[in-house]
């Protein structure tokens, strides 16, 4: 057993740390968010030049071939800004995709376009009536001389407003809940047939519905029928990666708080010498030590065995939606009144970590998908 | 970074495993299981066994007696202990786990020499003297008298909550040796056999009706000066190492483990209709939401274990692992109860000590009386809101 940070780990936290801190400060957060779409292309350039896009692709895709404990030191950082550029959707779950289920063909043409920045790919799988339940799709792909056929409607597709391809979960066969019979297909959302409802998400970032009426996607990703255990890897993943930007936006929100505390007066004192004040200041940080230890495990295990991958990224999800909703209020709460401004940060990070409490399944979710899971302690 | 156990810990492991299998008396597991009070009998009958294998002391270095083991292989150790139901060597009086540290760490060595081995053997069985009635969160402010006359210390006063008073040969005593200086700095620690002529054990009855508990009277106790560790005034120190060390172990997170399995048997033999109440939604989601909080504690003790391995004392992790592995025990132990329903309210007391549930399934014996007891676990150690101050004072200071 060993905690050290790899050499890797290291020189890629301070080089995420030293340009967010050139880069990412409030102001210019709060500037990139009144763009339309709210990204900068110039910062997804940055990233490329620094190599973070490419980190955890395979080395025969130009990749760097590192694994979800590097990623969770991307997401630690982006969530302590609030980073709103779509590394989440486009490298996290498309490009893990593409890595998991694609072709070697397919990997090899899209995997170097994903890692220079050139290509982005947003992911819809979510529909209304799916809740959370990733295999629950209705969204019908039927063969036809021209190629797979789409229909049906897709909801809070993250960052497909400047998306150059939309990758769709969708049904080839099989009952609405059944895990086989998915497949992932490639659609320009330039497509004829395709009709997208752009919209700002509570965090000020970019996601859309999207109808697909018959639209002829490019090609299927892999398998068109197997899809559904390269979709649960990747979004294992996508899950430790959101909770290590819970992580990060707790961290901030707790270091903000305590500075707060600490200079604001009443009763002719700082209200931080109150002990009631302290002890909240105290909860939240436990909070936050109890998402980062079940993140960092999750991180751990989340290339290994999938019953256990699995079981991991539910429990530091479950765990990080709790210290979320704990740490968010308490940072909004012990600020008063100028924290629920919209001038201020910790309002924006209270909302971010709503989008990560949600995303990919919220508390009641991921806690019954563990207990449904087998456990040693039973 | 690698976060998963080496072969060589792994093979620590299924030795422990293959011991304890082989060595633990079953009448003794059998009594762990249903209760907390067990008989110093049958403690020192597995404190013996345990010593014969060198395991008596599982964090002592080499050099006084102990397996020289690293806190990993400790943590694993304990584990392994709480997986077979035995009884775990701080339940064998403070002995092992408090005093014994303080004595190699602070001790002279003709202390060293006399109390280590017989510590080990079972033969010295240690009660502690630290709070008293008008000093429980506030221990700083102890008011029981050491006043210094010719060869000897005179100790007058009173100390409460001592476990095991009754059972136990020797007390390591906290006591005021100087009123004139700071409240912290005027304190000593004092060790001495419980049979010394002035010393009066008074039961404590808890609300789980057992004996654990204690006041001990302290009349002109007259002591040799020998008695005192370390230096004079240096009590204080002795007492936050001492506690330092306990708040690792009283986390319990290998035991709340254990009794997380236990109350989902407890459920499976709980008919509820034609189903039991492990098929039940709501337990369910009860049961895995302690499970996921157990599943943070354990990966922040085993982070811990590893700090301490390379020498990184980590107090802030060491104090939220008291704190929320107290609030973890307390929930197991709860849902235990209200797992239990009607059978746990029926509640008897046995002569030998001994709870008894007459409606309850076997598996579900000792568990009120578990419940009970353990809303002391919030209380001692350091209280949920003295952890709170402790940390919030580290948090501000930038931790």
């Amino acid at each position: 057993m060993d905690f050290h940070l790899s050499d890797e780990q290291a020189m890629l936290k301070e080089s995420l740390s030293g340009w967010l801190e050139r880069n990412y400060g409030f102001d210019q957060w709060r500037k990139l968010t009144r763009r339309r779409p709210p990204q900068s292309a110039e910062n997804w350039d940055s990233f490329a030049a620094m190599g973070w896009l490419r980190l955890s692709l395979p080395e025969e895709a130009g990749g760097m071939g590192l694994g979800a404990l590097e990623e969770t030191n991307i997401g630690e950082a982006f969530g302590s800004r609030l980073v709103v550029e779509p590394y989440l959707s486009a490298i996290v779950l498309s490009a893990g995709l593409v890595a998991r289920a694609g072709t070697p063909a397919q990997r090899s043409a899209m995997l170097p376009a994903i890692g220079d920045g050139q290509l982005r790919i947003a992911f819809a799988f979510a529909e209304a009536e799916s809740r959370f339940e990733l295999s629950r799709i209705q969204t019908r792909a039927m063969r036809t001389e021209a190629g797979y056929a789409l229909s049906g409607r897709k909801i809070l597709v993250l960052d497909a407003p400047g998306a150059d391809r939309i990758m769709v979960l969708a049904r080839t066969a099989g009952e609405i809940s059944a895990e086989a019979g998915l497949g992932l297909f490639i659609v320009d959302p330039a497509s004829q047939g395709a009709s997208m409802h752009p919209y700002t998400t509570v965090d000020d970032r970019q996601a859309a519905d999207i109808i697909f009426d018959r639209v002829i996607a490019e090609e299927a990703l892999g398998d068109p029928e197997a899809a559904y255990p390269a979709v649960a890897a990747a979004t294992d993943r996508a899950l430790v990666y959101l909770c290590a930007e819970g992580v990060g936006a707790m961290g901030a929100l707790c270091e903000q708080t305590l500075a707060y505390v600490k200079i604001r007066k009443q009763f002719g004192q700082p209200i931080g010498d109150f002990q009631v004040i302290q002890h909240r200041i105290v909860d939240m940080r436990v909070q936050l030590e109890c998402a980062r230890a079940l993140t960092l495990y999750a991180a751990s295990v989340s290339d290994g065995e999938p019953v256990e991958r699995a079981r991991a990224a539910s429990a530091a999800k479950a765990q990080v939606g709790r210290s979320a909703r704990f740490v968010g209020r308490a940072a909004v709460q012990l600020h008063g009144g100028i924290g629920m401004t919209d001038e201020l940060a910790v309002g924006h990070y209270f909302k971010r970590l709503l989008m990560v409490e949600t995303m990919l399944g919220d508390i009641d979710f991921h806690q019954k998908r563990f207990a449904s899971l087998p456990s040693e302690l039973a | 970074m690698d976060l998963s156990l080496s072969a060589e810990d792994r093979a620590f492991r299924e030795e422990v495993r293959a011991f304890f299998r082989k060595h633990l008396p079953a009448d003794i597991a059998e009594k762990a299981r249903r209760s907390f009070h067990l008989h110093p009998e049958d403690m020192l009958r597995w404190q013996r066994i345990l010593h014969a294998k060198g395991w008596a002391a599982p964090a002592w270095p080499k050099q006084y007696g102990g397996p020289g083991w690293t806190a990993l292989q400790r943590y694993i150790f304990d584990e392994e202990l709480c997986m077979a139901d035995a009884p775990l060597p701080l339940m064998a009086g403070q002995g092992v786990n408090m005093v014994g540290p303080v004595i190699y760490t602070f001790g002279s060595e003709e202390q060293k020499a006399q109390y280590l081995p017989r510590i080990l053997s079972g033969e010295d069985y240690w009660c502690q003297g630290f709070s008293e009635p008008g000093s429980g969160s506030d221990l700083a402010s102890l008011k029981t008298r050491a006043v210094a006359d010719g060869n000897d210390y005179v100790i007058n006063g009173q100390k409460i909550w001592t476990s095991l008073a009754h059972n136990s040969n020797m007390i390591y005593c906290l006591v005021r040796t100087d009123p004139t200086v700071k409240p912290q700095q005027g304190i000593s620690m004092l060790v001495f056999p419980m049979d010394t002529p002035g010393i009066t054990v008074r039961p404590i009855i808890s609300i789980d009706r057992g004996h654990s508990l204690n006041e001990t009277f302290f009349e002109d106790v007259r002591v040799p000066r020998s008695s005192l560790i370390g230096e004079e005034g240096r009590g204080w120190t002795y007492a936050k190492f001492l506690l330092g060390h306990e708040r690792f172990t009283i986390a319990e997170i290998a035991r709340s483990k254990r009794r997380l399995q236990r109350l989902r048997q407890i459920a499976r033999a709980t008919a509820v209709g034609d189903a039991t109440l492990a098929d039940d939604p709501s337990f369910r989601d009860k049961a895995a939401a302690i499970e996921i909080d157990l599943l943070a504690l354990e990966r922040m003790g085993l982070r811990i274990a590893w700090e301490m391995d390379q020498g990184i004392d980590n107090m802030l992790s060491a104090s939220i692992l008291k704190l929320r592995g107290s609030q973890i025990i307390q929930a197991v132990t709860e849902l235990s109860v209200e797992a239990m329903g009607y059978a746990g309210l029926a509640y008897e007391s046995l002569p030998d000590g001994l709870s008894h549930s007459p409606s309850a399934p076997d598996i579900a014996q000792g568990k009120m009386e578990e419940f009970l007891f353990l809303r002391a676990a919030t209380i001692y150690g350091g209280s949920t809101e003295t952890q709170q101050n402790i940390l919030a004072k580290m948090i501000y200071a930038g931790a």
